[in-house]
């Protein structure tokens, strides 16, 4: 099972598509790791930049509505995963891309906008930072000497395939 | 209680329901693409499951670049070629036969009433058309799919859109989706089925509800699916013409695919044709539409007729014929690629290509290709597309440039004018 938690990237805008993520020039790319310079290179917001220490440095990112709408691509996942990001929370996701974080083993968590708000009030601290319990459903933010504990809802499918690592494995051996 | 066309298609197709709200359901057809299945057949052989669930199930071809533009995309290619010899899928659709898929598939007669339907792209809900459950997966799905003929989802909840009246003239399927996408927002129908129906519908081509189906997916929809009736009958006839004694037969077999009269909806959202007029995006998501009127005199640099969207011969019928006996404003360039081999010559029998080039127009092979921003027609940071494609992302069509969603009967007036202009004074 992957480890969840860490710095966290927040990009504070809802309905980022996948097209942000990974641009559609690099779908041409074999292997998972040659995506990896290329995480959210055509997303534009105050303040983000796709090369910067934030980026580069980040395990969780922290989102709005409907994150990762658009194409199906994988590729969006897998360039989370290659960057070292195993989970993605916001207050809403797109249906593919949330059952590919899932299938590939990683986490796409909801939150109410209200918990998100408390979120982004770190998103100012140099060490904000997330844990995440998946088991146990809860994640805990911490920055700027401050901490606060968030229970989460995920299905007991998603859970199933986050702990068995992903849904190829499970599959085969179930049908 | 009576059922929406989406649960019957599940419960018909149940094979497991792990947990409650997951329903593992059978496939009955698997689509690939070089774009998203490379990855899973690498994986599968790494797993030592090198296998496919049933050969005549799944559907490939090469659409997104193609022919091959350099060595990367040549190998994905090479890849789904040689994939599909070792595993004999005949139906295997490589340069010359090739075309966009969701034009393509449909076109061969693979999609039935009541099939389930996957493949790694989003806009697999395209298929809905034909009374199907079509939705768009990612690469570990797709995988799970070619091996298992299975796929999980959790059951979807329905939206019915009653299509009251008929279309005013110059008003299209694209008009119609553009404008239920701006109404309701582009996450108004995540995990859901958007089903449509009314008068407006049952008088649609099969092309036109492919058209409205195909855009569910940018209203997060997992499926649009329209009602299968003696229309579809029709198309797929050349196809099931000895599975039937007769069209009536087909008809009442695949009826029993269409919503009961009181299946329950989440939401019913009535839509007033006669309200509608030519639509068009102007910024960054699919949901920012405006009227025609509301964005007239906007200049734009290119002209895109094609894709999946909009690629069929209804519609470059449509486009020629707002096109005929004029020529492309001096400041744009136009390109138009059918959306498969079939469209093509059926455009060239018809005159169609003709038109098209004398109006000064581009015409490439089919492809996927510049809806994309992969080739054929890529912008330049800031150049403006007149598109009858999908979507308007920022960068979509290449970085930096814009793109605005359009009918081809209004990309046909935007192609005269040089500017945003209303399809209507040409008619």
């Amino acid at each position: 099972m992957k480890t969840f938690g860490g710095p966290v990237l927040f990009l504070d805008r809802s309905d980022i598509n996948t097209d942000e993520i990974i641009p559609a020039k690099y779908l041409t790319e074999i292997t998972k790791e040659d995506l990896k310079p290329y995480i959210l290179e055509d997303l534009k917001l105050p303040g983000f930049d796709p090369k910067g220490p934030k980026t580069r440095n980040a395990r969780v990112i922290v989102s709005r509505a409907n994150f990762g709408c658009g194409s199906s691509r994988e590729h969006a996942p897998w360039v989370f995963e290659v960057n070292g990001i195993t989970a993605v929370i916001g207050e809403s996701f797109a249906r593919i891309f949330r059952q590919n974080m899932f299938n590939c083993g990683m986490a796409a968590i909801e939150l109410p906008k209200a918990d998100l708000d408390l979120i982004f009030s770190h998103a100012q601290d140099d060490d904000a930072a997330v844990n995440i319990d998946i088991e146990g459903g809860k994640l805990t933010m911490s920055g700027g000497g401050k901490e606060k504990t968030f229970n989460f809802e995920i299905s007991p499918f998603d859970k199933a395939l986050v702990l068995a690592g992903g849904w190829v494995d499970y599959a085969d051996q179930k049908y | 209680m009576g059922k929406t066309t989406a649960e019957k298609i599940f419960e018909a197709h149940l094979v497991d329901e792990p947990f409650p709200g997951t329903k593992v359901l059978r496939l009955d057809v698997v689509l690939c693409h070089e774009i998203t299945t490379p990855i899973a057949i690498d994986d599968l052989i790494r797993r030592n499951k090198d296998r496919v669930f049933d050969v005549s199930k799944i559907k490939a071809v090469i659409d997104h670049v193609t022919p091959s533009k350099d060595t990367k995309t040549a190998t994905q290619a090479k890849i789904l070629r040689d994939w599909a010899r070792r595993h004999g899928i005949k139906d295997f659709f490589d340069v010359g036969a090739n075309g966009v898929c969701h034009a393509l598939f449909p076109e061969r007669g693979f999609i039935r009433p009541g099939n389930t339907v996957i493949m790694g792209d989003s806009h697999t809900c395209t298929h809905g058309a034909f009374g199907a459950f079509a939705a768009g997966i990612g690469t570990t799905d797709l995988e799970v799919g070619i091996l298992k003929g299975v796929c999980a989802f959790r059951q979807p909840k329905t939206i019915r859109f009653n299509i009251n009246g008929q279309l005013p003239a110059g008003v299209y399927a694209k008009d119609v989706i553009l404008h239920i996408i701006g109404q309701i927002g582009v996450n108004g129908a995540t995990d859901r089925v958007m089903e449509f129906h009314g008068p407006a519908i049952d008088a649609m081509s099969m092309e036109s509800r492919m058209t409205l189906c195909n855009m569910a997916i940018e209203a997060g929809g997992t499926s649009g699916i329209c009602m299968p009736d003696m229309t579809t009958v029709e198309y797929l006839w050349p196809f099931i013409q000895n599975e039937f004694a007769s069209k009536e037969a087909a008809l009442a077999e695949y009826s029993k695919w269409v919503a009961d009269a009181d299946a329950e909806y989440e939401k019913v959202i009535e839509i007033d044709t006669a309200t509608l007029q030519p639509t068009v995006t102007f910024g960054y998501k699919p949901d920012q539409v405006k009227t025609i009127s509301e964005i007239a005199g906007t200049p734009v640099d290119q002209i895109y007729l094609g894709s999946c969207t909009n690629g069929r011969i209804e519609d470059l019928r449509i486009a020629a014929q707002i096109l005929k006996g004029h020529k492309l404003a001096s400041t744009v360039r136009g390109i138009l690629s059918p959306a498969t081999p079939k469209v093509y010559q059926e455009a060239l029998k018809e005159g169609l290509i003709d038109i098209f080039m004398e109006a000064g127009f581009c015409v490439t092979n089919p492809t996927c290709g510049a809806c994309l921003g992969m080739s054929n027609g890529v912008l330049a940071e800031g150049e403006v597309c007149a598109s009858t494609t999908n979507r308007n992302f920022m960068g979509r069509m290449g970085k930096g440039g814009m793109v605005h969603l359009m009918s081809p009967a209004t990309a046909a007036a935007t192609a005269i004018e040089g500017k945003i202009a209303d399809p209507r004074k040409y008619l």
